[in-house]
């Protein structure tokens, strides 16, 4: 049994809108009551937009502006600014977004963020799908997983967001899940008194569009980090790297078969699935180890 | 130091009046632009380079550089996280500007529409340029006028002046109707063409435009949100809300050209006549045109006919009444412009169509697609354009020129 204690402001509010037993609310719930009341959010059209609330009504005692979806980097960047310019440099800005808001359409905005080490959290709340839709594929779905739009399951890998942040080498990127609560809001006490660009992807089990039992979040959770599939792991300044929770032995298909996403997969696809999560493990370790040593010059 | 200089509310505008403090400079139209944006004290501009709006920027960087112009520039990438920077911003309680061009002010397209409905007050420049495709970089206001139904105050204006002044009155309007200007001067024709410019005192535009402060913002302390899913009944009330505060601009930009002009010795109006005195015809023009007509109209008073200019400065909310008012009497007017919608004809054709509809007595109205892609229109052809359009008798449509 885990056990972990959270030093928790009540940001969060219960009465939200996400199913019950939803991964991505428990996240929020995390995220919000670290980063603390004196933080604006910006959040663009998502499951976070529904948790968050419909007008009048706001579970999150924080002002918050929701933007389009491609937007929220961008977005919170003007915040950030505009609070700059007017002297208050003790207010965090938080953007929350999907994975389809992150990965696919607001990645332009990201970047350019990322580029110009806007003072901002970016948390990603990684559903793998256009969740809030009706579950389709986003370049965010894994390998063969069924959604919607790829109901003979995904053909393309899943992009490699956390490489890809830190390949532009911003103060502090993160990978974090529900299922590992302390190490989730660790991470965002410690991105959030930081300076600049700062991005956390938190996986979030969606059980309607993963197909995973009503009390299911937070075991399936932990399988993803403890099988491999989703390492927990930081990289700050894009080169130091600190590996977190990585696969403790456990066959990936352990993960996988919590999931009516991979129900259809059969054995040499469940060991290719497997192949990709060992391969990918030991490609962290040894860019762990590289970035580690220090740089020779002739 | 005091401004008691009386404004000439005459046209042409009196842009050569000078006042204790004032800079004269030699400036393109978009270098103007940064000198009325400065002068504006903007303290955030997200903005991302095109052709021809790049002078823009450029000289507000030099400006930064130079330390003469206090300012937060975001050098975003892409005119979509400019303008939603720029919404953020002017949320968060700051004065913000921008500046773009065609297929620019076409990707913020969706962020257009978003500033007005959060009813953020940012003020941009648009430079009039074709739209692709295909590729060309000629005057021509389609990209604005496309963007009429955004929610944007518009203001078209004919030189680096009256560009330089809207921008500040622009601040004045946006931030007492809180909704978002554009203010919009063409291609090359306004944007590259030098001239003589009056930049006001820092001084006396302190004294016109106070910093803005808006009660509503996005601040820990006071916790208010933006943009969360409404009813049916909520988006009803929010749509009439701004539609009512579309319909303030009209008072508001009147008494802010006024107020201007008092302070600064130059105002424009909402619109304006030139020599239409007795005129059989007014030549209805917006934009750079407009500089030309005034031209043709002196070239063909000269020659006995009695035509008259009618410039359209604020197109955004369209102003129905004093339009009235203008050709009440006159028998004929020709609109000669720089757009074309496909389907649709002249932009300013059709919504001088509208404005006029159930008037006692009516003008008949000429459309001509005189200039469209930024195929230039000389004083003689505009003179030409008008003789033609005393004669033939006017057909609803718009009609090409050549």
């Amino acid at each position: 049994m885990h056990t972990y204690e959270l030093d928790e402001q009540t940001v969060f509010n219960s009465g939200h809108n996400a199913c019950p037993g939803c991964g991505e609310a428990l996240a929020v719930r995390y995220v919000l009551n670290t980063m603390g009341p004196n933080t604006i959010g910006v959040v663009p059209p998502s499951c976070i937009a529904i948790i968050c609330g419909p007008q009048p009504y706001s579970s999150m005692r924080i002002p918050v502006y929701q933007t389009t979806l491609e937007a929220s980097a961008a977005s919170a960047a003007g915040i950030s600014r505009a609070l700059k310019r007017q002297g208050k440099h003790d207010v965090n800005v938080l953007a929350m977004a999907g994975d389809g808001g992150t990965y696919d359409i607001g990645f332009q905005a990201l970047s350019g963020a990322a580029e110009r080490n806007e003072d901002m959290v970016y948390v990603c709340l990684d559903n793998e799908g256009y969740m809030n839709t009706g579950a389709q594929k986003s370049s965010s779905t894994p390998y063969l997983a069924v959604t919607s739009s790829t109901p003979g399951g995904k053909p393309s890998d899943k992009k490699d967001i956390t490489e890809i942040m830190a390949a532009h080498r911003i103060p502090y990127v993160a990978t974090a899940t529900v299922g590992y609560p302390d190490d989730l809001a660790r991470k965002v006490a410690k991105a959030r008194d930081m300076e600049g660009m700062r991005f956390i992807v938190v996986l979030t089990p969606c059980l309607d569009g993963w197909g995973v039992a009503d009390d299911g979040a937070v075991r399936v959770s932990r399988l993803a980090v403890d099988t491999g599939f989703f390492p927990l792991y930081e990289v700050e300044d894009g080169e130091r790297y600190t590996i977190n929770h990585g696969p403790k032995g456990i066959p990936v298909e352990r993960y996988l078969e919590q999931q009516k996403r991979y129900r259809h997969l059969d054995a040499d696809q469940i060991k290719e699935i497997q192949t990709g999560v060992d391969h990918r493990w030991s490609l962290l370790q040894a860019r762990a180890e590289s970035m580690a040593r220090p740089v020779v010059c002739d | 130091m005091s401004a008691t200089a009386t404004a000439p509310r005459s046209s042409p505008p009196a842009n050569e009046v000078q006042l204790a403090g004032d800079m004269r400079l030699l400036l393109s139209g978009n270098h103007a632009v940064s000198y009325g944006a400065m002068r504006a004290r903007p303290q955030v501009v997200p903005i991302y380079p095109i052709t021809p709006q790049t002078p823009i920027a450029e000289k507000i960087s030099d400006l930064q550089l130079a330390g003469d112009f206090d300012v937060d520039l975001m050098t975003a990438e892409s005119e979509h996280s400019a303008m939603s920077a720029c919404i953020t911003a002017s949320l968060t309680g700051v004065r913000v500007f921008t500046a773009t061009a065609s297929q620019g002010l076409f990707l913020m397209h969706e962020m257009l529409h978003y500033a007005s409905g959060a009813r953020a007050p940012i003020v941009m420049v648009n430079v009039n340029r074709t739209i692709g495709s295909p590729w060309g970089f000629w005057p021509d206001q389609t990209d604005s006028l496309a963007q009429r139904d955004t929610g944007w105050i518009q203001y078209y204006t004919e030189n680096g002046q009256e560009s330089l002044d809207t921008v500040i009155q622009a601040f004045k309007v946006a931030e007492e109707v809180l909704l978002p200007a554009m203010v919009v001067h063409e291609a090359f024709y306004v944007s590259h063409a030098l001239e003589p410019v009056t930049v006001p005192s820092q001084e006396r535009v302190d004294a016109y435009l106070p910093p803005f402060d808006p009660v509503h913002k996005l601040d820990t302390e006071i916790g208010e949100s933006w943009g969360n899913v409404v009813n049916q009944d909520m988006f009803y009330r929010h749509r009439k809300d701004l539609g009512t505060a579309m319909n303030q601009v009209l008072e508001v930009s009147v008494r802010a050209d006024a107020e201007y002009a008092d302070m600064m010795g130059r105002g424009y109006g909402i619109l304006e006549k030139y020599r239409t005195e007795d005129a059989d015809m007014l030549i209805v023009a917006f934009g750079a045109m407009v500089g030309t007509a005034r031209v043709a109209v002196d070239m063909l008073r000269a020659a006995g006919k009695a035509v008259g200019l009618l410039k359209i400065k604020l197109f955004r909310p369209f102003p129905v009444e004093a339009v009235r008012a203008a050709v009440a009497g006159v028998p004929r007017l020709v609109v000669m412009e720089r757009n074309f919608s496909p389907g649709g004809g002249g932009v300013l054709h059709q919504e001088l169509k509208a404005a006029l509809y159930g008037m006692p007595d009516p003008p008949a109205v000429h459309g001509y697609l005189a200039g469209v892609g930024g195929v230039n229109v000389s004083p003689k052809k505009m003179v030409e354009l008008a003789e033609k359009a005393l004669t033939d008798e006017p057909v609803p449509d718009s009609v090409w020129q050549r």
